[in-house]
């Protein structure tokens, strides 16, 4: 190899003075230019930031017996309808006679009112992060107590109902609210004729659909 | 010299052991954003995708696995795959379209193929549900894989709906929605 180099080195013009200089190095340009336009290829094909996710569990639709079915007190139930325009409605407690308020997913909005009904709760799960940050405590620890918090026989349940006008943003923008929330009971439910009848006794036709 | 040189090998070993290469996907999918920071797993996934006109993709991991998915949908819907064209399916990611149209749909260029009239999507419907079957196929081939859905945010709530009532049936209710990070919560 570096007797080629010098080979043809030396016929070159003006590329005498260099190779008797580096009479017995190698040209390595190709090689780097090669290696190069590799790590480019590699870096333009490859992803390093693996996609996030978020697990959800849905209900079964197998008929469940009577008394494994956990009633959820109506003090405790906060139902979402999500519908068009990135508005979001809910009202706290039976459907009957309930008052729907209107309001969007910006942390004024949805995350405040969560956070109020939920406050015991996200309280717990913020002092429990503080502490995990002051002391030292295993990541086991930390999510068994966690658990435990989220365990909570009072914290509110929700039930999340989107209407055919809701984009997926929407149901993600939702189910997010939940996990910053700290809420640990939520479903994703139909939007069926009794929520139906009440919105639409409620607001004008043209702001829901359906 | 030499030292670019090294440079550049380190990179490029770097680069070639850690990479895992991006997924060709038919349409391009916004996701939304989310705080969760749950990754997804590398392997052992079969993805839903859906696109904002609501069309529904379907694909598994590793070419092994669709060649057993791709011969067990032929031989429910009575499609005869040569095995070019069974050749041809295990090299898509993904691929979203009716088992009835899927024999031309492989005879495709491969430049073609990507073309949005090309990809009608999986029936997903109450009545027509061949999306049902494909999830059913993936689960007989492998019991561990994860189902990964991948929307974009644009997609119509319906849409979603469907999919996830088609799951529900078929008694998988639990899966991932991909998502991509979010700042801070509070960011909005």
């Amino acid at each position: 190899m570096a007797e080629i180099s010098q080979d043809s080195g030396s016929h070159k013009k003006g590329g005498k003075k260099r190779s008797k200089k580096m009479s017995t190095r190698v040209d390595l340009t190709p090689m780097v230019d090669l290696g190069f336009l590799l790590i480019t290829f590699f870096m333009l094909a490859t992803t390093l930031i693996k996609p996030q996710t978020m697990e959800i569990t849905m209900p079964s639709t197998k008929k469940v017996e009577e008394e494994d079915k956990t009633v959820a007190k109506a003090s405790q139930a906060i139902s979402l309808i999500l519908a068009k325009d990135n508005s979001v409605y809910y009202y706290f407690g039976k459907t009957e006679g309930a008052k729907v308020i209107k309001t969007d997913y910006s942390s004024e909005g949805l995350r405040k009112m969560l956070l109020e009904k939920n406050y015991d709760v996200a309280k717990q799960v913020e002092d429990l992060k503080v502490e995990k940050a002051k002391v030292h405590m295993t990541e086991e620890d930390y999510q068994k107590k966690l658990s435990e918090i989220k365990a909570n026989k009072n914290a509110p349940v929700v039930r999340i109902m989107a209407t055919d006008d809701a984009s997926y943003k929407n149901l993600v923008d939702a189910l997010d609210e939940m996990n910053i929330c700290s809420i640990s009971r939520y479903a994703i439910v139909n939007f069926d004729a009794p929520d139906q009848d009440m919105m639409k006794a409620q607001f004008a036709d043209n702001q829901l659909s359906k | 010299m030499t030292a670019m040189c090294d440079v550049a090998f380190l990179l490029l070993t770097f680069f070639m052991l850690t990479s895992n290469f991006t997924k060709k996907e038919p349409v391009l999918v916004a996701t939304p954003s989310s705080v969760s920071e749950i990754k997804i797993p590398e392997t052992n996934v079969m993805t839903v995708l859906v696109d904002k006109t609501g069309k529904v993709y379907f694909g598994i991991d590793g070419k092994d696995n669709r060649q057993q998915l791709i011969q067990k949908m032929a031989e429910q819907y009575k499609v005869n795959l040569t095995p070019d064209e069974i050749k041809r399916y295990t090299l898509l990611d993904l691929a979203g379209n009716p088992m009835q149209v899927m024999k031309t749909f492989l005879d495709l260029r491969a430049d073609v193929r990507d073309l949005p009239e090309n990809n009608m999507g999986i029936p997903a419907d109450s009545t027509n549900n061949e999306f049902k079957d494909w999830v059913k196929a993936a689960r007989d081939i492998n019991p561990d894989f994860r189902l990964a859905i991948k929307a974009d945010e644009a997609t119509p709530y319906p849409v979603i709906k469907k999919v996830m009532t088609s799951l529900q049936d078929l008694d998988e209710n639990r899966y991932n929605l991909i998502t991509k990070l979010e700042g801070a919560p509070g960011k909005e």
